[in-house]
């Protein structure tokens, strides 16, 4: 089934069942977030390493990798 | 003239660097690595903020002038690949629960007086300056000279300048001395003897134990400090922000365990939180009770941690002396022996200055400062010893 969620404010389409990451990967987004300029997106993929953090609904430093999509979900980048 | 450095510390690799770029041969040995102890286990503070008047002070206040230079040297000729020192004079900002508003505002009083800028910031403008600062907090005083280095990577800046400088660094152990006489003439290592002409003491926190490995005399302990690290964040923390407490807890010789909340963001953008102190040897056991105490705290001076996860945390080792002062020269019984360590939570800010002088004390370059106050044969740290 598909899904929907919102990046800011642009629509993504993805699969349910994906991680928000695996939703922006396959869009093509490779990176999501900055730090101190640099662009960071999925390093390890496992949850440790926080790089691919973002807000979803509201809620802040959610791990992009971790956290299954969710029709209607409502994410936005992160900077420093 | 050949030197053996002991210690790729931050410490370490500014003697060996002040060494070399002075035209000495300089050999760096270290058991571990470059900054693989208290130099990587720090925020890499160049304060000013913390340091009442008097000698410590008046380092300090030349140390943060050496660093602006040296930063913009290292990053000007780092090798292709080499990350920055990242020196950012980000400045610091000093607040007081209303029980410690006085104290902190005499405290500025005193440190204005030998030239230091303590600007006193209005309730506004300290909400302009930090806006995630608990509404509790009394006042604030804003340190614009306060300044940081990522210390490990400043470290290795340091040691890649000094070998374009003929330096050379070996990994391994310092087990003796070799003497000529009343002279040290070097080394001893499982490796074989290295002779050298002059030795200097950048231990750091292991610095006494070197010491009396060499059949010298210094009395250094570790005094042990943990750091909590969240995960990446929007920036919400702009400056060192610390607790005027702080202060006392690093002039403090009490072995048990004292917190004092200081908070700051990273270019990364994850928040480190501190401090604590406690003299336990080297024991890297019972960290509950620190970080536990530094989480509370720090949620007091800054509510919206209380939401924030932590990524990690550490404990690492500052080399602290009985008086409170570095002991930076010559042994004074054992000659061509030199030590260079003792810097507890400021060895990062006091390297340069700190290298200048062991240059000046081995080689007779120009002293950046006067060196008196800081000589390890001083009444001070031989009556505790």
């Amino acid at each position: 089934m598909s899904i929907r969620i919102a990046v800011d404010g642009a629509e993504v389409a993805g699969r349910e069942g994906q991680t928000i990451a695996g939703v922006l990967i396959a869009a093509g987004r490779r990176t999501w977030r900055t730090a101190d300029g640099a662009e960071r997106g999925v390093f390890c993929g496992i949850g440790v390493c926080q790089d691919c953090i973002l807000t979803v609904n509201g809620v802040e430093g959610v791990r992009a990798c971790q956290r299954a999509a969710r029709d209607g979900d409502v994410v936005e980048r992160e900077s420093r | 003239m050949r030197v053996v450095v002991i210690g790729a510390g931050a410490i370490g690799a500014s003697c060996a660097l002040a060494l070399a770029e002075a035209g000495a041969e300089v050999v760096v040995v270290d058991r571990s690595g470059v900054a693989a102890e208290t130099s990587s286990r720090c925020e890499g503070n160049i304060l000013v903020s913390d340091k009442a008047p008097g000698a410590e002070a008046e380092l300090a206040i030349v140390a943060r002038r050496a660093w602006r230079d040296l930063a913009a040297v290292l990053d000007d000729d780092r090798a292709p690949g080499q990350p920055a020192t990242e020196f950012e004079e980000k400045g610091g900002v000093v607040v007081a629960f209303p029980a410690g508003a006085d104290a902190l505002e005499a405290f500025a009083a005193s440190q204005r007086a030998i030239g230091i800028r303590a600007d006193a910031v209005s309730t506004e403008e300290l909400r302009r300056l930090e806006p995630h600062l608990s509404p509790e907090v009394a006042c604030g005083i804003h340190y614009p000279e306060d300044a940081q280095v990522q210390p490990s990577l400043a470290t290795q800046a340091m040691l890649a300048r000094a070998r374009r400088f003929g330096a050379e660094l070996r990994i391994t152990e310092v087990t003796a001395s070799v003497r000529a006489g009343d002279r040290i003439a070097g080394v001893l290592t499982p490796e074989g003897p290295i002779a050298a002409d002059a030795v200097v003491n950048c231990a750091g926190p292991w610095a006494g134990e070197v010491a009396t490995l060499l059949g010298a005399r210094l009395d250094i302990r570790p005094r042990r400090g943990a750091i909590l690290v969240t995960t990446p964040m929007p920036q919400r923390v702009f400056h060192k922000v610390y607790d005027a407490d702080y202060v006392g807890a690093v002039g403090s010789s009490d072995a048990a365990l004292q917190t004092s909340t200081v908070v700051e963001s990273t270019p990364a953008g994850t928040v480190l939180i501190g401090s604590s102190r406690e003299r336990v040897g080297f024991s890297t056991a019972g960290t509950l009770a620190p970080i536990a105490e530094i989480a509370a705290k720090a949620t007091r001076l800054f509510p919206f941690l209380a939401e924030t996860m932590l990524l990690r945390s550490y404990v690492g080792f500052r080399p602290y002396t009985p008086d409170h002062l570095p002991a930076i020269g010559a042994d004074g019984r054992i000659a061509g022996l030199f030590h260079a360590a003792g810097h507890e939570g400021a060895g990062i800010g006091l390297a340069p200055t700190t290298g200048q002088l062991i240059a000046h004390a081995v080689l007779g370059t120009p002293a950046p400062l006067d060196p008196a106050p800081f000589l390890p044969t001083r009444a001070s740290l031989e009556e505790a010893a």
